[in-house]
């Protein structure tokens, strides 16, 4: 269980956290979601005691991360693959890692075999894949066997298969009733992933709630049609209290109605439709609206709603 | 699936039962100590810093050995004979600082020394290994004692074997003109310790320094200032206003000079301090410069 309560971070004019407060149950996968920027990474350093907070407290297990007995047997974390000593062999890493907390050494041939690094367990860290780093830095995280599981951003520039394992691990690390903390900037991510989510922007909490609830809030009904006459049903949709989200040529995205409703709108004033189809605004736009006031850098580029879309559904 | 293998290991896994007390400063020890000897960067910077003390030395021992066979062969000097007075002079100055002469090489093996220092805490910093580090052992003040204490002992070693090695090398040296010394004679085996104590404490420096700065290269340029610049400069200062107070009380606390006071000659009277006072304030620079640098690692932000 980790608590904040008013965490607040100041970097010089930088508000980077905000008077945070939320709580990581235990058992369940607790995404961490808000745009680059938000403050997602200063509040994991804040809570593994990295930064001091401005204002506020943030506790592990009730207690302040540098009380732990045993920190490993408790918190275990992923901040960035970059944090190893490149010239040191992954085994040498896990093992300077593991001797702070007394862990036995067969410890290290577990992790490395269950993230797949055993046959380079040897060689130098330089030369790993960003994949392989991450993998590194996971087999670190869950050396002293620990409850709680604070993931940063860990999917960031993997391939689809590097994904899939990590999301299935947390699916199993969750699975066994440990709590599970993962940051992303991707909504799309989270969806599969996360059981809970905690949404910030800017340094402050958007949102708490379950991903259920969070979906049920924030996705919208949305209809595609394709007419001959788009003008004019855009004209009617809009009277009957429908947003033209999107026009392009003979196409149509409203929101507000639903598609029974859309279709009786065209016959009854006698409009041809070639297509109509329902269809569930993505949660990653719901994420941008929810955030958009929040993000630090805005692009000059004409649409970011449609570029986050496309990248998000690659990653997905 | 590795979803699945995760799982078993996971429950199964051998980390055993969750001892009483708390991570000890041990532990935080061993990890250090691995640290330091799993980069090959710890072993080729103490490579240099043995061949470098014994090289120069030996070098600058043969140097004397050459000075002096010229001055018994009796050559020329501004067209006057030199008398065998004089080359006996000279071979009785080199046999008492024989020592002091075969270590010579110190002069570069600090500046050595002062990198492997630096590099012991800012190679944390520089990797982004110190994340980590602080995220296994958040207790700071145990991690910096750790660190420091295997620095501390893998330089006083490394030291004090080098310190010797370039003795003897030197002595070798220095007696195919029968002026070397041994370890029996006075002051001799507190000139050759002394060396080693002086490398070790010039690492150490370096070490708070780093703590300090976080930033290799800033921490190489400040210790070479500190101790080579320094030293330099004060050979060229001009002296102050007779009646003030001697050049010699100034130059005794340039941190070379008074840290080198315990592994060069007495005889010359160069040196003020006598060896341990010397060497006694060098240390509480070093001190000076470790406690500064466990403040800023206790608060600033890692």
């Amino acid at each position: 269980m980790i608590e904040a309560q008013g965490l607040t971070k100041r970097y010089g004019d930088t508000l980077a956290v905000d008077h945070l407060s939320f709580a990581v149950e235990p058992g369940r996968i607790t995404g961490f979601l808000g745009p680059n920027g938000a403050g997602k990474t200063t509040t994991m350093r804040l809570i593994l005691g990295l930064d001091r907070p401005t204002s506020g407290t943030v506790t592990v297990n009730g207690k302040h991360f540098s009380q732990l007995a045993w920190p490993m047997r408790e918190v275990g974390a992923l901040l960035d693959a970059k944090a190893v000593h490149g010239g040191r062999s992954a085994y040498n890493h896990l093992l300077c890692v593991a001797q702070t907390n007394s862990l036995p050494k067969r410890r290290i041939g577990e992790v490395l075999e269950l993230v797949g690094l055993t046959e380079v367990a040897k060689k130098r860290s330089k030369g790993f894949s960003l994949g392989m780093g991450q993998r590194l830095g996971i087999a670190a995280a869950l050396l002293g066997d620990p409850q709680i599981l604070m993931f940063d951003e860990p999917v960031n520039g993997l391939d689809p298969e590097g994904i899939l394992w990590i999301r299935n691990l947390m699916k199993a690390l969750a699975a066994e009733g440990r709590t599970v903390f993962v940051s992303s900037h991707l909504m799309s991510e989270m969806e599969n992933t996360a059981d809970h989510l905690i949404v910030i922007g800017r340094g402050r909490l958007i949102s708490n709630c379950t991903t259920a609830e969070f979906i049920a809030a924030n996705s919208q009904q949305e209809v595609q049609v394709r007419t001959p006459q788009p003008e004019e049903l855009a004209r009617l949709a809009s009277a009957a209290g429908a947003t033209v989200r999107d026009e392009a040529g003979d196409r149509l995205v409203l929101l507000g109605l639903t598609a029974a409703q859309v279709g009786d709108l065209a016959f009854e004033n006698r409009i041809r439709l070639h297509e109509l189809a329902p269809a569930h605004a993505s949660l990653e736009q719901a994420f941008m609206e929810l955030t958009a006031p929040s993000v630090e850098f805005h692009s000059g580029l004409p649409d970011p709603v449609e570029r986050e879309s496309a990248h998000a559904g690659e990653v997905a | 699936m590795a979803a699945a293998t995760a799982h078993e290991a996971l429950v199964g896994g051998t980390v055993g039962r969750r001892p009483a007390g708390r991570a000890s400063f041990l532990g935080t020890v061993r990890s250090e100590f691995t640290k330091i000897r799993s980069v090959r960067s710890t072993y080729w910077t103490l490579l240099a810093l043995v061949v470098a003390c014994i090289g120069i030395g030996a070098l600058f021992s043969w140097g004397q050995t050459q000075r002096l066979q010229s001055f018994r062969s009796g050559a020329r000097l501004d067209g006057q004979k030199i008398g065998p007075g004089a080359a006996a002079h000279i071979a009785a100055q080199i046999h008492s600082s024989a020592a002091s002469i075969s270590l010579f090489g110190l002069l570069i093996g600090q500046l050595i020394i002062i990198v492997l220092g630096a590099l012991a805490i800012t190679s944390e910093y520089s990797t982004g290994m110190i994340r980590t580090s602080l995220s296994v052992m958040p207790r700071r003040g145990t991690l910096f004692a750790a660190k420091g204490l295997v620095f501390g002992l893998v330089a006083l070693v490394t030291g004090i074997v080098t310190s010797f090695l370039a003795f003897f090398a030197g002595q070798a040296i220095l007696s195919s003109q029968h002026v070397s010394t041994t370890l029996g004679n006075p002051g001799v085996l507190r000139t050759v310790i002394g060396g080693g104590l002086f490398l070790a404490v010039c690492g150490l420096l370096s070490f708070g320094i780093g703590a300090m700065l976080r930033h290799t290269a800033g921490v190489i340029a400040a210790g070479i200032g500190l101790m080579f610049v320094l030293w330099i400069l004060s050979q060229f200062l001009p002296s102050p206003p007779s009646g003030w107070f001697g050049q010699a009380d100034i130059d005794k606390w340039i941190p070379f000079n008074a840290g080198s006071s315990i592994w060069e000659n007495q005889a010359n009277g160069l040196h003020p301090f006598s060896p341990w006072i010397g060497f006694a304030v060098f240390c509480a620079y070093a001190v000076a410069a470790i406690v500064g640098g466990l403040v800023i690692f206790l608060r600033r932000d890692a």
